[in-house]
Protein backbone atom coordinates (compact mmCIF):
# COMPACT_ATOMS: atom_id res chain seq x y z
CA UNK A 1 0.00 0.00 0.00
CA UNK A 2 2.92 2.27 -0.69
CA UNK A 3 0.74 4.67 -2.64
CA UNK A 4 -1.67 5.30 0.23
CA UNK A 5 -1.35 8.22 2.60
CA UNK A 6 -3.25 9.13 5.74
CA UNK A 7 -5.35 12.20 5.17
CA UNK A 8 -8.17 13.98 6.89
CA UNK A 9 -11.41 13.83 4.94
CA UNK A 10 -11.41 17.61 4.53
CA UNK A 11 -7.88 17.55 3.11
CA UNK A 12 -8.79 14.69 0.77
CA UNK A 13 -11.62 16.82 -0.65
CA UNK A 14 -9.28 19.73 -1.24
CA UNK A 15 -6.53 17.64 -2.84
CA UNK A 16 -9.02 15.75 -5.02
CA UNK A 17 -10.56 19.02 -6.19
CA UNK A 18 -7.17 20.30 -7.27
CA UNK A 19 -6.46 17.04 -9.08
CA UNK A 20 -9.84 17.39 -10.78
CA UNK A 21 -8.62 20.63 -12.28
CA UNK A 22 -10.33 23.00 -9.87
CA UNK A 23 -8.07 26.04 -9.69
CA UNK A 24 -10.63 28.36 -8.12
CA UNK A 25 -11.76 28.06 -4.53
CA UNK A 26 -13.78 30.59 -2.56
CA UNK A 27 -14.66 30.00 1.06
CA UNK A 28 -15.07 31.26 4.54
CA UNK A 29 -13.86 29.35 7.60
CA UNK A 30 -16.28 27.36 9.75
CA UNK A 31 -15.81 24.28 11.92
CA UNK A 32 -15.77 21.39 11.04
CA UNK A 33 -14.72 22.08 7.41
CA UNK A 34 -11.97 24.67 7.91
CA UNK A 35 -9.21 22.27 6.79
CA UNK A 36 -10.61 22.44 3.24
CA UNK A 37 -9.97 26.18 3.13
CA UNK A 38 -6.64 25.84 4.95
CA UNK A 39 -5.42 23.25 2.46
CA UNK A 40 -6.51 25.38 -0.49
CA UNK A 41 -4.83 28.45 1.02
CA UNK A 42 -1.57 26.55 1.19
CA UNK A 43 -1.72 24.80 -2.17
CA UNK A 44 -3.46 27.13 -4.62
CA UNK A 45 -0.79 29.87 -4.74
CA UNK A 46 1.86 27.24 -5.53
CA UNK A 47 0.03 25.90 -8.58
CA UNK A 48 -1.21 29.15 -10.05
CA UNK A 49 -4.70 28.72 -8.65
CA UNK A 50 -6.92 31.10 -6.75
CA UNK A 51 -7.69 30.77 -3.08
CA UNK A 52 -9.83 33.56 -1.83
CA UNK A 53 -11.25 33.92 1.63
CA UNK A 54 -14.37 35.90 0.89
CA UNK A 55 -15.89 38.42 3.27
CA UNK A 56 -18.86 36.13 3.77
CA UNK A 57 -20.42 32.90 2.54
CA UNK A 58 -22.78 34.90 0.35
CA UNK A 59 -19.85 36.58 -1.36
CA UNK A 60 -18.09 33.24 -1.81
CA UNK A 61 -21.01 31.55 -3.57
CA UNK A 62 -21.40 34.53 -5.90
CA UNK A 63 -17.71 34.31 -6.78
CA UNK A 64 -18.42 30.68 -7.63
CA UNK A 65 -21.21 31.90 -9.92
CA UNK A 66 -18.75 34.14 -11.70
CA UNK A 67 -16.08 31.53 -12.31
CA UNK A 68 -18.68 28.91 -13.31
CA UNK A 69 -20.02 31.39 -15.87
CA UNK A 70 -16.53 31.59 -17.35
CA UNK A 71 -16.55 27.82 -17.74
CA UNK A 72 -13.91 26.88 -15.16
CA UNK A 73 -14.14 24.22 -12.49
CA UNK A 74 -14.90 25.97 -9.21
CA UNK A 75 -15.74 25.05 -5.68
CA UNK A 76 -16.80 26.40 -2.33
CA UNK A 77 -17.16 24.61 0.98
CA UNK A 78 -18.77 25.32 4.30
CA UNK A 79 -20.71 23.76 7.15
CA UNK A 80 -24.44 23.89 7.79
CA UNK A 81 -25.10 27.52 8.83
CA UNK A 82 -22.75 28.67 6.08
CA UNK A 83 -24.59 26.58 3.51
CA UNK A 84 -27.84 28.26 4.51
CA UNK A 85 -26.21 31.58 3.69
CA UNK A 86 -25.21 30.21 0.30
CA UNK A 87 -28.77 29.11 -0.40
CA UNK A 88 -29.66 32.08 -2.54
CA UNK A 89 -26.55 31.68 -4.66
CA UNK A 90 -27.16 27.96 -5.09
CA UNK A 91 -30.64 28.72 -6.43
CA UNK A 92 -29.13 31.26 -8.85
CA UNK A 93 -26.59 28.66 -10.03
CA UNK A 94 -29.52 26.33 -10.71
CA UNK A 95 -31.46 29.06 -12.49
CA UNK A 96 -28.48 29.85 -14.71
CA UNK A 97 -27.67 26.15 -15.28
CA UNK A 98 -24.13 26.52 -14.01
CA UNK A 99 -21.84 23.65 -13.02
CA UNK A 100 -20.15 24.02 -9.64
CA UNK A 101 -19.23 21.96 -6.60
CA UNK A 102 -20.47 22.87 -3.14
CA UNK A 103 -19.20 20.94 -0.12
CA UNK A 104 -21.19 20.77 3.12
CA UNK A 105 -19.42 19.21 6.10
CA UNK A 106 -22.50 19.15 8.29
CA UNK A 107 -22.78 20.10 11.96
CA UNK A 108 -25.71 20.04 14.38
CA UNK A 109 -28.49 22.60 13.92
CA UNK A 110 -30.79 24.39 13.49
CA UNK A 111 -29.42 27.91 13.86
CA UNK A 112 -25.78 28.14 14.80
CA UNK A 113 -26.34 24.79 16.47
CA UNK A 114 -23.12 23.10 17.51
CA UNK A 115 -19.93 21.98 15.86
CA UNK A 116 -20.27 18.21 16.21
CA UNK A 117 -21.29 15.96 13.29
CA UNK A 118 -24.82 15.82 11.96
CA UNK A 119 -26.87 14.78 8.95
CA UNK A 120 -29.71 17.17 9.52
CA UNK A 121 -29.21 19.06 6.26
CA UNK A 122 -30.63 16.15 4.25
CA UNK A 123 -33.86 17.99 3.47
CA UNK A 124 -31.99 21.18 2.65
CA UNK A 125 -29.68 19.37 0.24
CA UNK A 126 -32.15 17.06 -1.47
CA UNK A 127 -35.24 19.27 -1.44
CA UNK A 128 -33.81 22.67 -2.17
CA UNK A 129 -32.64 25.07 0.48
CA UNK A 130 -32.78 27.80 -2.05
CA UNK A 131 -36.01 28.82 -3.74
CA UNK A 132 -37.59 27.55 -6.91
CA UNK A 133 -37.86 24.21 -8.69
CA UNK A 134 -34.38 22.74 -8.78
CA UNK A 135 -32.16 19.91 -7.66
CA UNK A 136 -28.51 19.40 -6.96
CA UNK A 137 -26.72 16.10 -7.42
CA UNK A 138 -26.02 15.20 -3.78
CA UNK A 139 -23.15 12.81 -3.08
CA UNK A 140 -22.68 11.26 0.37
CA UNK A 141 -19.20 9.87 1.07
CA UNK A 142 -18.70 7.24 3.80
CA UNK A 143 -14.90 7.10 3.84
CA UNK A 144 -11.96 9.40 3.26
CA UNK A 145 -11.37 7.58 -0.02
CA UNK A 146 -14.89 8.49 -1.10
CA UNK A 147 -14.43 12.07 0.08
CA UNK A 148 -11.76 12.25 -2.61
CA UNK A 149 -13.47 10.18 -5.29
CA UNK A 150 -16.90 11.76 -4.96
CA UNK A 151 -15.34 15.21 -5.13
CA UNK A 152 -13.93 14.30 -8.53
CA UNK A 153 -17.23 12.68 -9.50
CA UNK A 154 -19.06 15.80 -8.39
CA UNK A 155 -17.07 17.99 -10.78
CA UNK A 156 -17.58 15.53 -13.63
CA UNK A 157 -21.33 15.26 -13.10
CA UNK A 158 -21.71 19.00 -12.63
CA UNK A 159 -20.02 19.63 -15.98
CA UNK A 160 -21.85 16.81 -17.73
CA UNK A 161 -25.30 18.06 -16.74
CA UNK A 162 -24.56 21.76 -16.24
CA UNK A 163 -25.81 21.73 -12.69
CA UNK A 164 -24.52 22.10 -9.15
CA UNK A 165 -23.24 19.03 -7.35
CA UNK A 166 -22.92 18.86 -3.59
CA UNK A 167 -20.68 16.65 -1.50
CA UNK A 168 -22.70 16.16 1.69
CA UNK A 169 -20.36 14.99 4.43
CA UNK A 170 -20.40 15.47 8.19
CA UNK A 171 -17.95 16.47 10.89
CA UNK A 172 -16.72 12.92 11.42
CA UNK A 173 -15.94 12.40 7.74
CA UNK A 174 -14.21 15.76 7.60
CA UNK A 175 -12.05 15.22 10.67
CA UNK A 176 -11.16 11.55 10.46
CA UNK A 177 -8.01 10.25 8.81
CA UNK A 178 -7.92 7.09 6.76
CA UNK A 179 -5.57 5.73 4.13
CA UNK A 180 -6.42 7.25 0.80
CA UNK A 181 -5.15 6.63 -2.69
CA UNK A 182 -5.19 9.70 -4.91
CA UNK A 183 -4.27 7.69 -7.94
CA UNK A 184 -7.52 8.04 -9.87
CA UNK A 185 -8.50 9.03 -13.35
CA UNK A 186 -10.05 12.41 -13.92
CA UNK A 187 -12.01 13.04 -17.07
CA UNK A 188 -11.03 16.30 -18.73
CA UNK A 189 -13.74 18.96 -18.51
CA UNK A 190 -16.00 18.98 -21.57
CA UNK A 191 -16.07 21.89 -24.00
CA UNK A 192 -18.26 24.70 -22.69
CA UNK A 193 -19.40 26.68 -25.73
CA UNK A 194 -21.98 28.44 -23.57
CA UNK A 195 -19.36 30.01 -21.27
CA UNK A 196 -18.76 33.75 -21.18
CA UNK A 197 -15.16 33.77 -22.31
CA UNK A 198 -15.25 36.73 -24.67
CA UNK A 199 -16.70 36.65 -28.19
CA UNK A 200 -13.43 37.72 -29.85
CA UNK A 201 -15.88 39.26 -32.35
CA UNK A 202 -16.36 35.78 -33.75
CA UNK A 203 -19.64 34.65 -32.24
CA UNK A 204 -22.88 35.85 -30.68
CA UNK A 205 -22.80 36.90 -27.04
CA UNK A 206 -23.29 34.15 -24.50
CA UNK A 207 -25.64 35.21 -21.75
CA UNK A 208 -25.63 33.68 -18.27
CA UNK A 209 -28.75 34.74 -16.46
CA UNK A 210 -31.37 33.42 -14.07
CA UNK A 211 -33.98 36.11 -14.78
CA UNK A 212 -36.79 35.31 -17.20
CA UNK A 213 -39.83 37.58 -17.00
CA UNK A 214 -42.00 35.90 -19.60
CA UNK A 215 -43.86 33.11 -17.81
CA UNK A 216 -44.28 30.98 -20.95
CA UNK A 217 -40.50 31.05 -21.44
CA UNK A 218 -39.69 30.46 -17.78
CA UNK A 219 -42.03 27.49 -17.81
CA UNK A 220 -40.18 26.01 -20.78
CA UNK A 221 -36.85 26.48 -18.98
CA UNK A 222 -38.24 24.59 -16.00
CA UNK A 223 -39.57 21.82 -18.22
CA UNK A 224 -36.20 21.45 -19.94
CA UNK A 225 -34.36 21.43 -16.65
CA UNK A 226 -36.58 18.64 -15.33
CA UNK A 227 -35.98 16.59 -18.47
CA UNK A 228 -32.30 16.89 -17.68
CA UNK A 229 -32.96 15.89 -14.05
CA UNK A 230 -34.74 12.79 -15.36
CA UNK A 231 -31.56 11.81 -17.23
CA UNK A 232 -29.61 12.22 -13.99
CA UNK A 233 -32.13 9.99 -12.21
CA UNK A 234 -31.87 7.38 -14.97
CA UNK A 235 -28.08 7.39 -15.28
CA UNK A 236 -26.38 8.58 -12.13
CA UNK A 237 -28.07 6.94 -9.17
CA UNK A 238 -25.51 5.26 -6.94
CA UNK A 239 -25.69 3.05 -3.87
CA UNK A 240 -23.98 0.19 -2.05
CA UNK A 241 -25.78 -2.92 -0.88
CA UNK A 242 -24.42 -4.98 2.01
CA UNK A 243 -25.95 -8.37 2.77
CA UNK A 244 -29.40 -7.33 1.59
CA UNK A 245 -30.07 -10.33 -0.65
CA UNK A 246 -31.78 -12.47 2.00
CA UNK A 247 -32.26 -9.75 4.61
CA UNK A 248 -35.32 -9.65 6.86
CA UNK A 249 -34.27 -6.35 8.38
CA UNK A 250 -32.85 -3.73 6.04
CA UNK A 251 -31.09 -0.63 7.29
CA UNK A 252 -30.94 2.56 5.27
CA UNK A 253 -28.01 4.75 6.20
CA UNK A 254 -25.49 7.04 4.52
CA UNK A 255 -22.15 8.52 5.50
CA UNK A 256 -20.99 7.93 9.07
CA UNK A 257 -24.36 6.34 9.97
CA UNK A 258 -23.69 3.64 7.38
CA UNK A 259 -20.27 2.92 8.89
CA UNK A 260 -21.81 2.47 12.33
CA UNK A 261 -24.68 0.42 10.89
CA UNK A 262 -22.30 -2.00 9.17
CA UNK A 263 -20.88 -2.97 12.57
CA UNK A 264 -24.42 -3.56 13.81
CA UNK A 265 -25.37 -5.63 10.73
CA UNK A 266 -22.32 -7.85 11.26
CA UNK A 267 -23.18 -8.32 14.92
CA UNK A 268 -26.85 -9.06 14.11
CA UNK A 269 -25.79 -11.67 11.56
CA UNK A 270 -23.49 -13.22 14.18
CA UNK A 271 -26.53 -13.47 16.44
CA UNK A 272 -28.63 -15.13 13.73
CA UNK A 273 -30.68 -12.16 12.53
CA UNK A 274 -30.63 -11.66 8.76
CA UNK A 275 -29.83 -7.96 8.61
CA UNK A 276 -28.58 -5.95 5.65
CA UNK A 277 -27.74 -2.40 4.67
CA UNK A 278 -28.54 -0.17 1.73
CA UNK A 279 -26.22 2.83 1.62
CA UNK A 280 -27.33 5.56 -0.75
CA UNK A 281 -24.28 7.24 -2.28
CA UNK A 282 -26.39 9.69 -4.24
CA UNK A 283 -29.00 11.19 -1.90
CA UNK A 284 -30.43 12.99 -4.90
CA UNK A 285 -31.20 11.13 -7.04
CA UNK A 286 -32.31 8.76 -4.30
CA UNK A 287 -31.74 5.08 -5.15
CA UNK A 288 -35.31 3.83 -5.12
CA UNK A 289 -34.70 0.54 -6.96
CA UNK A 290 -32.80 -1.40 -4.27
CA UNK A 291 -35.37 -0.39 -1.66
CA UNK A 292 -38.27 -1.46 -3.81
CA UNK A 293 -36.57 -4.78 -4.45
CA UNK A 294 -35.69 -5.36 -0.79
CA UNK A 295 -39.28 -4.58 0.20
CA UNK A 296 -40.27 -7.82 -1.55
CA UNK A 297 -38.65 -9.89 1.20
CA UNK A 298 -37.77 -7.59 4.09
CA UNK A 299 -40.06 -7.50 7.12
CA UNK A 300 -38.92 -4.11 8.38
CA UNK A 301 -36.72 -1.20 7.35
CA UNK A 302 -34.77 0.99 9.76
CA UNK A 303 -33.51 4.42 8.78
CA UNK A 304 -30.39 5.22 10.81
CA UNK A 305 -29.70 8.94 10.82
CA UNK A 306 -27.90 11.72 12.66
CA UNK A 307 -31.07 13.80 12.51
CA UNK A 308 -34.65 13.71 13.70
CA UNK A 309 -35.54 11.56 10.70
CA UNK A 310 -35.27 13.08 7.23
CA UNK A 311 -34.13 10.38 4.80
CA UNK A 312 -36.77 8.11 6.34
CA UNK A 313 -39.33 9.90 4.16
CA UNK A 314 -37.49 8.84 1.01
CA UNK A 315 -37.24 5.28 2.33
CA UNK A 316 -41.00 5.22 2.87
CA UNK A 317 -41.61 6.61 -0.61
CA UNK A 318 -39.20 4.13 -2.19
CA UNK A 319 -40.72 1.14 -0.40
CA UNK A 320 -44.19 2.51 -1.13
CA UNK A 321 -45.01 1.97 2.55
CA UNK A 322 -45.38 -1.77 1.98
CA UNK A 323 -43.40 -2.63 5.11
CA UNK A 324 -42.90 -0.67 8.32
CA UNK A 325 -40.01 1.80 8.37
CA UNK A 326 -38.73 2.86 11.79
CA UNK A 327 -36.18 5.45 12.82
CA UNK A 328 -33.00 4.87 14.82
CA UNK A 329 -31.37 8.22 15.43
CA UNK A 330 -29.32 10.62 17.47
CA UNK A 331 -29.30 14.36 16.88
CA UNK A 332 -27.61 17.61 17.78
CA UNK A 333 -24.08 16.34 17.17
CA UNK A 334 -24.49 12.89 18.76
CA UNK A 335 -23.75 9.71 16.80
CA UNK A 336 -25.75 6.48 17.13
CA UNK A 337 -23.61 3.68 18.57
CA UNK A 338 -23.47 0.22 16.94
CA UNK A 339 -25.21 -1.05 20.10
CA UNK A 340 -28.12 1.35 19.60
CA UNK A 341 -28.50 0.21 15.98
CA UNK A 342 -28.27 -3.45 17.03
CA UNK A 343 -31.07 -2.89 19.56
CA UNK A 344 -33.19 -1.36 16.81
CA UNK A 345 -32.47 -4.38 14.59
CA UNK A 346 -33.48 -6.77 17.37
CA UNK A 347 -36.68 -4.85 18.02
CA UNK A 348 -37.48 -4.80 14.30
CA UNK A 349 -36.83 -8.54 14.10
CA UNK A 350 -39.19 -9.13 17.01
CA UNK A 351 -41.90 -6.82 15.64
CA UNK A 352 -41.46 -8.32 12.18
CA UNK A 353 -41.89 -11.85 13.56
CA UNK A 354 -38.46 -13.11 12.42
CA UNK A 355 -36.88 -13.83 15.77
CA UNK B 1 0.36 -4.22 14.58
CA UNK B 2 -2.24 -6.71 15.70
CA UNK B 3 -5.88 -5.69 15.33
CA UNK B 4 -6.73 -3.28 18.10
CA UNK B 5 -8.93 -0.39 19.10
CA UNK B 6 -7.04 2.39 20.85
CA UNK B 7 -8.34 5.38 22.76
CA UNK B 8 -5.84 8.13 23.58
CA UNK B 9 -6.84 10.83 26.02
CA UNK B 10 -5.17 13.70 27.84
CA UNK B 11 -4.72 17.47 27.88
CA UNK B 12 -4.45 19.48 24.69
CA UNK B 13 -0.71 19.87 24.06
CA UNK B 14 0.37 16.44 25.29
CA UNK B 15 0.63 15.10 21.76
CA UNK B 16 -2.42 12.88 21.98
CA UNK B 17 -3.34 13.30 18.32
CA UNK B 18 0.27 12.89 17.22
CA UNK B 19 0.82 9.57 18.98
CA UNK B 20 -2.47 8.31 17.56
CA UNK B 21 -1.37 9.28 14.08
CA UNK B 22 1.96 7.54 14.61
CA UNK B 23 0.26 4.25 15.52
CA UNK B 24 -2.18 4.57 12.61
CA UNK B 25 0.75 5.02 10.21
CA UNK B 26 2.56 2.07 11.76
CA UNK B 27 -0.52 -0.01 11.00
CA UNK B 28 -0.80 1.37 7.47
CA UNK B 29 2.84 0.53 6.71
CA UNK B 30 2.10 -3.01 7.83
CA UNK B 31 -0.82 -3.23 5.39
CA UNK B 32 -3.54 -3.05 8.01
CA UNK B 33 -6.81 -1.21 7.71
CA UNK B 34 -6.67 1.87 9.90
CA UNK B 35 -8.70 4.86 10.98
CA UNK B 36 -7.92 7.90 13.15
CA UNK B 37 -10.63 10.11 14.55
CA UNK B 38 -9.91 13.07 16.83
CA UNK B 39 -12.21 14.82 19.19
CA UNK B 40 -12.55 18.32 17.85
CA UNK B 41 -14.02 21.50 19.13
CA UNK B 42 -13.63 24.19 21.75
CA UNK B 43 -12.39 21.65 24.31
CA UNK B 44 -9.19 21.29 22.29
CA UNK B 45 -8.13 24.79 23.22
CA UNK B 46 -6.59 24.03 26.60
CA UNK B 47 -8.97 21.33 27.72
CA UNK B 48 -9.08 17.60 27.03
CA UNK B 49 -8.02 16.02 23.77
CA UNK B 50 -8.73 12.49 22.67
CA UNK B 51 -8.53 10.35 19.61
CA UNK B 52 -9.78 6.96 18.44
CA UNK B 53 -7.44 4.76 16.43
CA UNK B 54 -8.45 1.44 14.92
CA UNK B 55 -5.96 -1.00 13.46
CA UNK B 56 -7.70 -3.96 11.88
CA UNK B 57 -7.39 -6.85 9.46
CA UNK B 58 -10.90 -6.13 8.18
CA UNK B 59 -12.24 -2.89 6.67
CA UNK B 60 -12.95 -0.49 9.52
CA UNK B 61 -16.68 0.01 10.15
CA UNK B 62 -17.39 2.70 12.68
CA UNK B 63 -14.25 4.77 13.36
CA UNK B 64 -15.52 5.68 16.81
CA UNK B 65 -13.89 3.76 19.65
CA UNK B 66 -16.20 3.65 22.64
CA UNK B 67 -14.86 0.43 24.20
CA UNK B 68 -11.11 0.40 23.63
CA UNK B 69 -8.85 -2.63 23.85
CA UNK B 70 -6.16 -0.20 24.89
CA UNK B 71 -6.68 3.05 26.80
CA UNK B 72 -3.90 5.60 27.09
CA UNK B 73 -4.76 8.00 29.90
CA UNK B 74 -2.37 10.91 30.18
CA UNK B 75 -4.25 12.75 32.91
CA UNK B 76 -6.69 12.02 35.72
CA UNK B 77 -9.88 13.27 34.04
CA UNK B 78 -9.15 10.88 31.14
CA UNK B 79 -8.79 7.90 33.44
CA UNK B 80 -11.92 8.88 35.37
CA UNK B 81 -13.88 9.21 32.13
CA UNK B 82 -12.78 6.10 30.23
CA UNK B 83 -11.58 3.54 32.82
CA UNK B 84 -14.91 1.70 32.82
CA UNK B 85 -15.13 1.66 29.03
CA UNK B 86 -12.10 -0.57 28.47
CA UNK B 87 -13.04 -4.10 27.40
CA UNK B 88 -12.39 -6.84 29.98
CA UNK B 89 -8.93 -8.24 29.36
CA UNK B 90 -7.85 -4.93 27.82
CA UNK B 91 -4.95 -2.70 28.75
CA UNK B 92 -4.63 0.71 30.39
CA UNK B 93 -1.48 2.81 30.11
CA UNK B 94 -1.46 5.64 32.66
CA UNK B 95 0.96 8.53 33.06
CA UNK B 96 1.62 8.04 36.77
CA UNK B 97 3.31 11.44 37.11
CA UNK B 98 -0.05 13.12 36.55
CA UNK B 99 -2.37 10.36 37.78
CA UNK B 100 -1.83 9.65 41.43
CA UNK B 101 -4.55 7.05 41.95
CA UNK B 102 -4.54 3.42 40.90
CA UNK B 103 -6.90 1.88 38.39
CA UNK B 104 -9.85 0.39 40.27
CA UNK B 105 -10.47 -2.57 37.93
CA UNK B 106 -8.80 -5.94 38.25
CA UNK B 107 -9.92 -7.39 34.90
CA UNK B 108 -7.55 -5.26 32.82
CA UNK B 109 -3.76 -5.12 32.59
CA UNK B 110 -2.46 -1.79 33.85
CA UNK B 111 0.87 -0.14 33.13
CA UNK B 112 1.90 2.87 35.21
CA UNK B 113 4.59 4.93 33.53
CA UNK B 114 5.85 8.20 35.06
CA UNK B 115 6.12 9.52 31.54
CA UNK B 116 5.94 13.24 32.23
CA UNK B 117 8.71 12.96 34.85
CA UNK B 118 10.89 10.76 32.63
CA UNK B 119 10.40 13.13 29.73
CA UNK B 120 11.54 16.20 31.63
CA UNK B 121 14.44 14.37 33.35
CA UNK B 122 15.75 13.31 29.97
CA UNK B 123 15.56 16.68 28.30
CA UNK B 124 12.55 16.14 26.03
CA UNK B 125 9.69 17.42 28.17
CA UNK B 126 7.15 17.31 25.32
CA UNK B 127 7.62 13.62 24.56
CA UNK B 128 5.80 11.91 27.43
CA UNK B 129 3.40 10.68 24.76
CA UNK B 130 6.14 8.85 22.87
CA UNK B 131 7.54 7.34 26.07
CA UNK B 132 4.15 5.75 26.68
CA UNK B 133 3.93 4.75 23.04
CA UNK B 134 7.23 2.88 23.36
CA UNK B 135 5.85 1.03 26.34
CA UNK B 136 2.68 0.10 24.45
CA UNK B 137 4.61 -1.40 21.55
CA UNK B 138 6.86 -3.26 23.97
CA UNK B 139 3.87 -4.62 25.90
CA UNK B 140 2.32 -5.78 22.62
CA UNK B 141 5.67 -7.30 21.68
CA UNK B 142 5.75 -5.13 18.56
CA UNK B 143 8.68 -2.80 19.16
CA UNK B 144 10.74 -3.21 16.01
CA UNK B 145 13.13 -0.32 15.53
CA UNK B 146 12.96 -0.28 11.74
CA UNK B 147 9.15 -0.20 11.71
CA UNK B 148 9.13 2.52 14.34
CA UNK B 149 11.60 4.63 12.36
CA UNK B 150 9.57 4.24 9.19
CA UNK B 151 6.35 5.31 10.90
CA UNK B 152 8.11 8.25 12.59
CA UNK B 153 9.33 9.28 9.16
CA UNK B 154 5.70 9.51 8.06
CA UNK B 155 4.49 11.68 10.92
CA UNK B 156 7.51 13.94 11.36
CA UNK B 157 7.79 16.38 8.47
CA UNK B 158 11.07 16.68 6.59
CA UNK B 159 11.47 20.15 8.06
CA UNK B 160 11.75 18.63 11.53
CA UNK B 161 13.71 15.53 10.57
CA UNK B 162 16.09 16.20 13.46
CA UNK B 163 13.23 15.31 15.80
CA UNK B 164 13.18 11.72 14.59
CA UNK B 165 16.10 10.58 16.74
CA UNK B 166 14.82 12.18 19.89
CA UNK B 167 11.38 10.63 19.36
CA UNK B 168 13.02 7.25 18.90
CA UNK B 169 15.05 7.80 22.06
CA UNK B 170 11.90 8.61 24.01
CA UNK B 171 10.19 5.52 22.70
CA UNK B 172 13.15 3.32 23.65
CA UNK B 173 13.12 4.84 27.12
CA UNK B 174 9.48 3.88 27.46
CA UNK B 175 10.01 0.42 26.02
CA UNK B 176 12.80 -0.29 28.52
CA UNK B 177 10.99 1.17 31.50
CA UNK B 178 10.18 -1.34 34.22
CA UNK B 179 7.95 -0.45 37.15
Amino acid sequence: MADKVLMKGNEAIAEAAIRAGCLHYFGYPITPQTEVAAYMAKKMPKIGGVFLQAESEIAAINMVYGVASAGKRVMTSSSSPGISLKGEGISYLAGADLPALVVNVQRGGPGLGGIQPSQSDYFQSTRGGGHGDYHMIVLAPASVQEMAELTVKGFELADKYRMTAMVLADGTMGQMMEPVSLDFDVAAPPEKPWATTGTKMAREHNIINSLSLVPEELEQLNFARYEKYQQVIDNETRYEEYMTEDADIVIAAFGIAARVSKNAVNEARAQGIKAGLIRPITLWPFPKAPFKKAAEHAKQFISVELSMGQMIEDVRLATECRVPVTLCNRAGGMIPSPELVLEAIKKAAKDGGVE
Amino acid sequence: MSAKQFLFSGFGGQGILFVGKFLAYKGLIEDKQVSWLPSYGPEMRGGTASCSVIVSDEPVGSPIVSNPDILIAMNLPSLDKYEKAVVPGGMIFADSTLIERKVARDDVKVYYIPATRLASENGFPTLANMIICGKILKALDEFDEEGVKKALGKVISAKHADMLDVNLKAMKLGADYEE
